[in-house]
């Protein structure tokens, strides 16, 4: 039997691991899979501590946030090819358009 | 003595947070990208060791089925995957990222810990168990599952605006 703090410590450092990615890298599309690992982590603790408390609850937030993280994806995919076709780049440090 | 679920669990920690730290490291997206399907799947095998087996079904299907596939999609037809395509930036930024990292899980570390015992509970993460949950109109799942599939539309027509040439 695996205490359920382990599960909580694994989806910390795996949070963590992708805010490091989201604050360093400068592809827009590896921060998006960055924010997907982050994503998995917090549905991680959802099921560990719906287990933990003996609930169906926490699968259920899991279910919508996956319907999210898809919804997420796909328009901001498209967001990143849209900006390539205008500025034929997608370095995040040179498309500022909405740095004041 | 070590049991048997808790050499698996640990197994797989160590695999899911080195393709983790794999999927930042990597300068190459592609690789990023398949380093990240193996963190997916074995966050997928911890699922199962948490007995949702329904979760993790669908999450090998969304994630590492389709959502993978539309990153590869994107990199592909970008043509990001060229080394020197995106420059990184120099040595200051990453250690001062790593230490802010640091700072984080310290601050995360007092949730860590849970009071109490876990409640035993059979058959949570079966098909049967979460199809009566989320259909059941008394429970407050239902509307939400509705709402949805607005969203899904909502993307949907995102997707096809960002991707016309001129609305």
């Amino acid at each position: 039997m695996v205490p359920t703090s382990y599960y909580l410590v694994l989806a910390g450092i795996l949070f963590t691991i992708g805010v490091l990615g989201v604050l360093v890298k400068r592809n827009p599309i590896v921060i998006f899979m960055c924010i997907e690992l982050m994503l998995n982590a917090a549905n991680l603790t959802f099921v560990a501590l719906g287990k933990h408390f003996g609930q169906v609850n926490g699968q259920m937030y899991v279910i919508f946030a996956l319907a999210v993280a898809a919804a997420e994806v796909s328009v901001g995919l498209g967001i990143i090819v849209a900006i390539f076709r205008s500025k034929e780049t997608i370095n995040i440090d040179e498309v500022n358009l909405m740095k004041f | 003595m070590p049991t048997a679920s808790l050499v698996t669990f640990f197994i797989l920690a160590t695999i899911a947070v080195i393709s983790a730290i794999m999927v930042v490291a990597n300068v190459n997206p592609v690789r990023s990208a398949l380093s990240l399907v193996v963190t997916f799947l074995t966050v997928a095998a911890l699922y199962i060791t948490l007995e949702a087996q329904f979760i993790a079904a669908v999450q090998i299907i969304v994630y590492a089925g389709a959502i993978m596939v539309l990153f590869l999609f994107v990199i592909m037809l970008l043509n990001l995957s060229a080394p020197g395509a995106i420059k990184e930036k120099g040595k200051l930024q990453p250690r001062v990222a790593l230490a802010l990292s640091g700072v984080f899980i310290l601050v995360l570390s007092p949730l860590f810990t849970l009071p109490g015992d876990p409640r035993a509970a059979q058959n949570l993460g079966t098909v049967r168990t979460i199809g009566l949950f989320l259909y059941n109109p008394t429970l407050p799942w239902l509307f939400p599952f509705e709402v949805t599939s607005i969203l899904l539309l909502v993307a949907v027509i995102g997707a096809i605006v960002m991707a016309k040439r001129r609305i």
